[in-house]
């Protein structure tokens, strides 16, 4: 076989003349890959595991906008402004455990420099919600337009198995609106009024919340998803739901 | 074969009750004052947190959303299905020693399946929506949109086949009988979906809740079948007819392979939960067999539910009938704590688990508060209800001999 590459007798081209833009560049792909980064978080099999997950759904964007967010993870001090003017904004019932978003904290006793992080979690949004295909009376449903997971509250028979079907604690019972309430990325108190971005995204003081459309290749969330130099990632992967918010840190 | 059945009149059919509940015992009356008492108390209740919202009365929160009522509304739906799946062994299926079951199962798994929807209706939070929108806005991927629609042809035809066992019209009495066991296996199977395909809870996810329920529920069918039979004529104050003992002969036997095959199936779910340790089940696996749950499981679904009960049905040989009694009475009752552990255990495990995060490091605790517990005792406050009216009503459900 004349073709076969025969390594050793390969001309070595040297490492002379590559530039050292490029040597960083290789260095970083290298740990991007391992999931180590210079700042030394420990959450290497995690991230590269669901950064391949990340970038399988973003592959697809089948709505036009394809709302979606980015949580810049590492941004997040936890001041709750987001939960703040969501509430306000949304009229969520000050009650227990009513809430559209809210910031889960990790510790890391363990971990080298910071210890701890913030991981505000919403509606993930998902492309292959459990939440719609459970529901018996199509009162949750997921919109054709702008792939929103949105409510018909007259539909809503309060039989709470999207609550248990929701792979994200997403949803809870409103008792004053009488039917199951979830985060719709501020579709009717904002985004269909012209409003570019959803309330938590509009307070956050430490842009921690990137609101975007991810089918636009100009928009900062199709930026931030589509690059391998920091990792990318979902929460929970295996619940195979295809959520269209995602992580970063770093 | 001469037919005894004569074509009764009305005012023969009321002198005939009229009868029966005169000369019924004080006891009789009041098992029916409890029983009324429960029902009142239940609905009384239901009602109230109807429309002051459920929120204030009941303990399920966001993350443990369903509690007691929907065990028990499983267990009473099991408990329906059950006693359809054993008693067409005999009148849909011709095997002659399951025929003199017949009749009071049939009406048990209607009492059982009201009892059912009774205590359903006071956990869904505005269930007059479902009846419209079940109808108008039918989700055909949802396992609780089937369920519901199935369960509702399955109740007519269980009613059908009932007026037609009353009727003596056997051939329409098979075809209900046989198209409600379909429906009723069809409806409750997906009752096991409803837990089973929901992906983002590894306790209940997979095939085999479905497959359980079945067997469940045909455990379960013989434990009520053997109960109430032995009960009924209790009420009755009857001696046993030897077509009857030797029914119940037959429904101990398969009671006894069936609490073999469900206690198969739970070793096997318990070893699927901690081989590998699988994330999502191996905390909960360890939470029910050695954690804070074992005790409940232990004691309650194992020993009272099956393996009690076991023993006590191999002993009395299918013949000691006192034996049976107590042994079906213990399963019912360990039953219903298996029905409440399936629903709690799978909640159990909070859905961010595996992130680590401070809000959900432990297991979620939920028991049921005082007015959860007043709508489950007025479920079973129903089913004696029906029982008993319908012992007098029926005359003991007797089948006729041809």
């Amino acid at each position: 076989m004349h073709n076969k590459l025969d390594l050793n007798n390969l001309k070595n081209e040297g490492v002379e003349n590559v530039s050292s833009q490029e040597r960083r560049d290789f260095l970083k792909m290298g740990l991007a890959i391992t999931g180590i980064f210079a700042g030394g978080t420990l959450f290497s099999a995690v991230s590269t595991f669901s950064r391949a997950h990340a970038s399988d759904f973003a592959k697809k964007y089948p709505y036009k906008p394809h709302y979606s967010m980015v949580m810049q993870q590492h941004r997040c001090i936890d001041c709750e402004r987001c939960m703040e003017a969501c509430a306000a904004t949304n009229k969520v019932p000050k009650a227990h455990g009513a809430y559209r978003t809210t910031i889960l904290e990790k510790e890391t006793p363990d971990a080298l420099g910071g210890k701890r992080e913030f991981i505000p979690v919403l509606c993930n949004q998902c492309n292959l919600p459990q939440c719609t295909r459970v529901c018996p009376t199509k009162a949750t449903y997921k919109d054709k337009t702008h792939g929103i997971v949105m409510m018909d509250i007259k539909k809503c028979i309060g039989c709470l198995t999207c609550q248990e079907g929701c792979p994200y604690n997403a949803r809870y019972f409103d008792e004053h609106r009488h039917a199951v309430d979830k985060c719709n990325f501020c579709w009717d108190t904002r985004i269909s009024k012209g409003e570019k971005d959803t309330a938590c995204a509009h307070a956050c003081p430490g842009d921690v919340r990137v609101f975007g459309d991810l089918s636009n290749q100009e928009d900062r969330v199709f930026k931030i998803v589509h690059q391998i130099e920091k990792a990318v990632w979902v929460l929970r992967p295996e619940a195979g739901t295809r959520p269209n918010v995602f992580y970063t840190k770093g | 074969m001469a037919h005894h059945h004569t074509t009764p009149t009305l005012h023969g059919l009321v002198t005939g009750v009229t009868d029966r509940l005169k000369t019924a015992g004080t006891g009789f009356y009041l098992m029916v004052l409890i029983s009324l008492t429960l029902v009142l108390a239940a609905a009384g209740t239901g009602l109230v947190t109807m429309f002051k919202g459920h929120e204030a009365y009941y303990n399920v929160y966001r993350e443990v959303p369903w509690g007691v009522l929907i065990a028990t509304y499983v267990f009473f739906v099991v408990s329906s299905t059950g006693l359809c799946l054993i008693s067409s062994i005999g009148h849909v299926f011709g095997v002659q020693d399951f025929m003199p079951i017949a009749k009071r199962s049939v009406f048990l798994s209607i009492a059982t399946i009201l009892s059912g929807f009774f205590v359903i209706a006071f956990e869904i939070k505005i269930p007059w929506r479902m009846a419209i929108y079940n109808v108008i806005s039918p989700n055909l991927t949802s396992n609780i949109w089937w369920m519901g629609t199935l369960y509702g042809i399955y109740l007519a035809f269980m009613f059908a086949e009932y007026v037609f066992l009353l009727m003596n019209k056997h051939t329409p009495a098979v075809i209900c009988g046989f198209s409600g066991s379909v429906a009723g296996i069809a409806a409750h199977s997906n009752l096991g979906a409803v837990f089973g395909l929901l992906m983002g809870r590894p306790y209940w996810q997979g095939p085999y809740m479905p497959i359980y329920f079945i067997a469940s529920a045909m455990m379960t069918g013989c434990a009520v079948i053997i109960l109430f039979h032995i009960l009924g004529y209790k009420v009755n104050r009857q001696q046993m007819e030897p077509e009857m003992e030797r029914a119940l002969e037959v429904t101990t036997k398969i009671g006894i392979l069936l609490i073999c095959v469900i206690l198969f199936f739970t070793t096997w779910k318990l070893i699927a939960g901690a081989a590998g340790q699988p994330n999502g089940a191996w905390p909960v696996v360890q939470s029910e067999v050695v954690g804070h749950h074992a005790f409940i499981f232990w004691f309650f679904e194992i020993l009272l539910g099956m393996a009690g009960p076991l023993m006590l049905f191999i002993l009395s040989k299918g013949r000691n009938l006192k034996l049976m009694l107590i042994a079906s009475f213990s399963m019912v009752i360990g039953i219903f704590v298996m029905r409440y552990n399936l629903v709690y255990l799978g909640q159990a495990l909070p859905v961010y688990y595996d992130l680590g995060v401070n809000e959900f490091k432990e297991m979620l605790h939920y028991f049921p508060s005082l007015y959860e517990w007043i709508i489950t005792a007025g479920g079973f406050g129903l089913t004696a209800l029906l029982f008993l009216i319908g012992e007098k009503v029926f005359d003991g459900h007797k089948v006729e001999h041809h």
